[in-house]
């Protein structure tokens, strides 16, 4: 790959994704978009970097999809979601009890598992059973892990990373050496392919966003400005939940909560939404 | 440190358990069938065992079962980790006092992680 080829490329993913391609990446790189190359019919990846820096869409999509990062498990971390399920949720059954309406997006959610597991939580705790409405938004840039979540269908190791043996037996079907979700959680979650780039009015006022481990791969400019859209539409006392291990300089540690859980400002309010 | 005893009649598969445990910190034990698992129980009760179904002279289910009954409670803990991977096995090992559930082929990871739903790591 020459030097021009990968800055084209660097170049075009921050562009379309925000994620920072570096040069030690440059193996990764090579890795990931031998499968693309052979799917487009070249020669190999040197052939398909020809094309850039002006690919045709459906290259430079596939491209794009193949360079994200789609690393995921059920109940991934544990300790952020015992934290949503006995903390944040009480508390938020209490702060929404008058219109007894909750709204979680989880802004990257790959093959689903984050989803699928606060659904679990969401299905045990039995709101709707008390007529409460929750939407359970799920997006990705990559339709192909959007389509693989809106399947549900997951292979032993993969259910086997982080969910508990009653869990699985509970929300999940044997499919010969597949499982696939049930069709309640299903029913519990909107999936749909987003960019977070775009603009974010669709998606209303949300109590609780998901954004783990993904912006860290992001240039400082998208970051600054994904923080920014996030900082629009959470609610007032409402929660962002990034990785361990990533900060955001434009929202507060939450007290008493575990790595990653950060809340508004302290009389920093919404802007209005369009959504 | 804990203390783990992986039952199973496959050699290769005790020594690469162990290998995984030791490398979690776990002190290990080995046995080859579910009478020299409770054997081994009987000289020092291990915080966790792993526990393969089928095996000669008794099965797992049958060891656990009379452990369960010998020691009158939840521990220590036990994690199946078998080929038997069909839902009314699970059920089986469950309703037999069984923790969690490993289904074979596993690595490090899936290992891990179940230690971990158990509160072992």
């Amino acid at each position: 790959m020459t030097h021009d080829a990968f800055a084209d490329l660097a170049d075009m993913l921050r562009r379309r994704s925000g994620l920072v391609l570096t040069q030690d990446k440059l193996a990764l790189a090579k890795s990931r978009l031998a499968p693309v190359a052979h799917l487009f019919g070249f020669r190999g990846v040197a052939a398909l970097l020809a094309e850039f820096p002006h690919p045709r869409e459906e290259i430079a999509q596939a491209v794009t999809e193949a360079m994200t990062t789609n690393e995921t498990s059920f109940f991934r971390d544990r300790d952020p979601f015992n934290h949503f399920r006995d903390i944040l949720l009480p508390a938020l059954t209490i702060a929404r009890a008058g219109r007894r309406r909750l709204r979680i997006w989880c802004a990257a959610v790959s093959t689903g598992q984050e989803a699928y597991s606060l659904a679990m939580i969401l299905d045990e705790a039995s709101l709707a059973a008390f007529d409460w409405r929750i939407d359970l938004i799920a997006t990705d840039l990559s339709a192909g892990a959007i389509a693989r979540a809106k399947d549900g269908v997951y292979s032993q190791f993969e259910v086997q990373r982080g969910l508990p043996i009653q869990s699985l037996l509970k929300h999940f079907t044997q499919e010969g050496d597949q499982w696939r979700v049930s069709d309640r959680l299903r029913r519990m979650v909107s999936f749909r392919t987003f960019n977070l780039l775009d603009d974010f009015g669709w998606l209303g006022e949300i109590d609780v966003v998901l954004c783990r481990n993904v912006l860290l791969y992001f240039d400082a400019q998208s970051k600054a400005a994904v923080f920014a859209k996030l900082a629009e539409i959470l609610a007032p006392d409402g929660t962002l939940v990034l990785g361990a291990t990533e900060s955001a300089e434009s929202f507060a540690v939450a007290a008493d909560a575990p790595r990653g859980y950060f809340i508004r400002p302290r009389g920093v309010a919404p802007r209005a939404l369009s959504g | 440190m804990k203390h783990c005893l992986v039952v199973d009649d496959s050699r290769v598969i005790r020594k690469v358990a162990c290998r995984i445990l030791e490398s979690l910190q776990f002190a290990t034990e080995e046995a080859e069938d579910g009478a020299a698992a409770l054997d081994a129980c009987r000289s020092k009760m291990p915080d966790v065992i792993l526990l393969d179904w089928q095996m000669p002279h008794m099965t797992g289910i049958e060891f656990l079962r009379t452990l369960r009954r010998q020691n009158q409670g939840t521990n220590p803990v036990v994690v199946f980790c078998t080929t038997e991977n069909d839902v009314g096995h699970i059920t089986e090992a469950l309703n037999a006092g069984a923790n969690e559930y490993i289904m074979k082929p596993f690595d490090r990871e899936t290992l891990e992680a179940k230690l971990m739903q158990v509160g072992l790591l």
